[in-house]
């Protein structure tokens, strides 16, 4: 009976009612919408530092990481590798030689990271390869090529088949140089690793400097899955006790924190909004009590007990708060899955987003375990903003109330 | 049968200036079957006798025993149960649910009581015929007249078959032909089943219909008419 009295009470003022379903469902659309455009950039941020970047592990050989040491070598890299590859969930594995250095062409010089690499092996590690906006990555055999980012090639001014000179430090410490040619330039999400990234075959880098075939830098690792990230290190720490095994978190500290801080970032957000709804229902409800009270002295004097006055004043409010909820859920769940499938693209603040490692294109991803959050974090609220409004009907005086004009 | 006694009922607002008394020692009784009017001037004192009787409000001495349940002994709670299923109300200004039908307000009680869906339709039924509403029971409340929608409330306070009607005033608010036609109705329910109505009024008609009335005049009774 309370049910449907209480859903018939909802729409005695169309209007205001309307008006606050409305302002509930875009208060839900936008916490849900919000989440999941957060949550889709982060993961997408995450994406780019472990298949464009970094991969899953690294292994160094330790202190590498702090000061990107020349000396610094794993000697035995390749049986390194073997074993690493046959690591339950390990999915690829592929060595690299790191070196800071500069690269200059005719027009200028800059500081870059060189990272040699075996491209076969590279290309399932990293997903530069797919990234090319012009020439090839490493396609033709020739010696001494040499791919690097978009926003390098600009700063060097050179163009696909131009000359640029790489100076470095050999194995002796003595200086060395090289000219390699430009046959592939890349294009990732991430100016600032396009800028300081080239890539070279890792055998032209061992023939400049001088280093063992067998050696590297680095050990670059590829997962079957990112959450394996941590229990595979740790087999790794357990294997190669004498080097530094690290994995995406550790070596990209920035992502790390990005991953912690937005959980904390989101539920704020959140609690602005469903503060915001609160108030809102507060007062709209404050309003329906103050107007019924003749009617709720009636329902008093002819016997509803105090517990029903109030259960039926939570039941309206939270009438009005699910309907909203759950349309603001439902339009904030199918555009989010929408746009997780087409990408929204913000390609007015490309420039604004890639100077700081973000894609403009950004894939919204939500789950329902966020929408089922959502929906109980609203269906609280309503519950909540009824409180006062619903104890304030109780407090009327029957005899009173009946009375009042 | 003896079926309201009240007995040295006084009632004292505290206003912020002074103390106001409303009621200064009431003694009534009323009879099962009962059609009695209590009347006096604005501010005498009867609509403050009708909430005690009506277990709204308590008397600030004195006692009011209905059906040998004394209601100032009784706590909140069981006081609301008590007038739900003993005490039927009609107020001056009607006071139906805006949002039921004729039908679904009548009932309404009923479900409160917990009673079975078929025996509030059947009573539902009876009492539309009884106020003469059987091709309104669809219609909301909006839809009727001021004195049709009297008489749902008269037959919503008779749908928990109560011991005894409370009416605040309930023709204030009724044209002549209305008022005349509600109070035929509540007449013959009264006379053929023997309900007792209790109203405070200052309407001649009413009075008129009346077979008792008591005029309170400064919170005491100063008349205690039966007509025979």
């Amino acid at each position: 009976m309370l049910w449907s009295l209480s859903w018939k009470n909802v729409w005695r003022n169309k209007l205001r009612s309307i008006v606050v379903i409305i302002a509930v469902t875009l208060g839900v659309f936008a916490a849900v919408f919000i989440l999941a455009f957060m949550n889709g950039m982060v993961d997408d941020r995450i994406q780019t530092v472990i298949r464009t970047e970094i991969s899953h592990i690294q292994i160094h050989e330790p202190g590498f990481q702090e000061n990107n040491d020349f000396s610094l070598r794993i000697k035995n890299a390749d049986s390194i590798v073997r074993v690493v590859s046959q690591t339950n969930h390990v999915a690829a594995v592929c060595k690299r030689i790191v070196i800071s250095s500069l690269v200059a062409s005719a027009e200028t010089n800059t500081g870059v990271k060189i990272m040699g690499i075996v491209p076969e092996a590279e290309r399932t590690i990293t997903n530069i390869s797919a990234k090319m906006i012009e020439g090839t990555y490493f396609g033709n055999n020739l010696k001494n090529s040499v791919v690097i980012g978009q926003k390098l090639a600009e700063k060097l001014k050179v163009a696909l088949h131009k000359k640029v000179i790489i100076t470095l430090q050999d194995i002796n410490l003595n200086i060395t140089s090289g000219a390699f040619r430009v046959v592939g330039i890349y294009e990732t999400d991430n100016n600032m690793y396009d800028e300081s990234t080239l890539f070279v075959r890792y055998n032209d880098l061992c023939l400049l400097t001088g280093m063992n075939n067998t050696e590297a830098h680095e050990i670059a690792i590829m997962l079957d899955k990112d959450e394996n990230s941590e229990s595979v290190k740790q087999v790794m720490t357990n294997e190669f006790k004498r080097l530094e095994v690290q994995y995406w978190m550790e070596l990209s500290p920035e992502a790390g924190y990005l991953v912690s801080s937005m959980g904390q970032y989101m539920a704020i957000f959140i609690l602005i909004i469903l503060l915001a709804l609160c108030f809102g229902i507060i007062n709209t409800m404050l309003m329906v009590v103050l107007e019924r009270v003749k009617e709720l002295g009636m329902l008093m004097a002819v016997g509803m007990s105090k517990p029903r006055v109030f259960f039926m004043i939570m039941l309206e409010t939270v009438y009005l708060t699910i309907t909203g909820g759950f349309i603001g859920l439902v339009t904030g769940y199918l555009i989010s899955k929408h746009l997780e499938r087409v990408g929204l693209d913000l390609y007015f603040w490309k420039e604004a987003y890639e100077s700081i490692g973000y894609s403009s294109l950004i894939y919204p991803k939500i789950d329902l375990r966020m929408v089922a959050i959502t929906a109980l974090m609203v269906i609280l609220t309503g519950i909540f903003s009824a409180i006062y409004p619903a104890l304030k009907a109780l407090r009327f005086n029957p005899s009173e109330a009946t009375r009042t004009e | 049968m003896k079926i309201i006694e009240i007995k040295g009922v006084t009632k004292t607002y505290d206003l912020k200036t002074m103390p106001v008394h409303a009621l200064n020692g009431i003694d009534l009784t009323f009879q099962e079957g009962e059609f009695a009017s209590i009347v006096g001037p604005s501010g005498s004192g009867k609509t403050t006798l009708l909430n005690i009787i009506g277990g709204l409000d308590d008397p600030t001495d004195g006692v009011a025993i209905i059906d040998d349940v004394d209601l100032t002994s009784l706590s909140g709670s069981n006081k609301t149960l008590f007038r739900m299923r003993n005490i039927g109300f009609v107020f001056q200004s009607f006071n139906l649910i805006p949002v039921l039908t004729v039908a679904e307000n009548i009932e309404f009680i009923m479900q409160l009581q917990g009673i079975s869906k078929e025996i509030r339709e059947k009573r539902t039924n009876e009492l539309i015929e009884a106020v003469g509403l059987a091709d309104k029971r669809n219609s909301r409340p909006n839809k009727l007249s001021g004195g049709q929608q009297q008489r749902v409330a008269v037959a919503r306070a008779l749908a928990s078959k109560p011991k005894f009607i409370l009416a605040d005033e309930p023709t204030a608010n009724l044209d002549s032909k209305s008022a005349e036609n509600l109070l035929d109705i509540m007449g013959k329910l009264n006379k053929e089943e023997n309900i007792t109505f209790i109203f405070s009024t200052h309407d001649i008609r009413v009075m008129n219909k009346a077979r008792r009335i008591i005029t309170i005049e400064d919170g005491r009774v100063i008349e205690d008419h039966i007509k025979h």
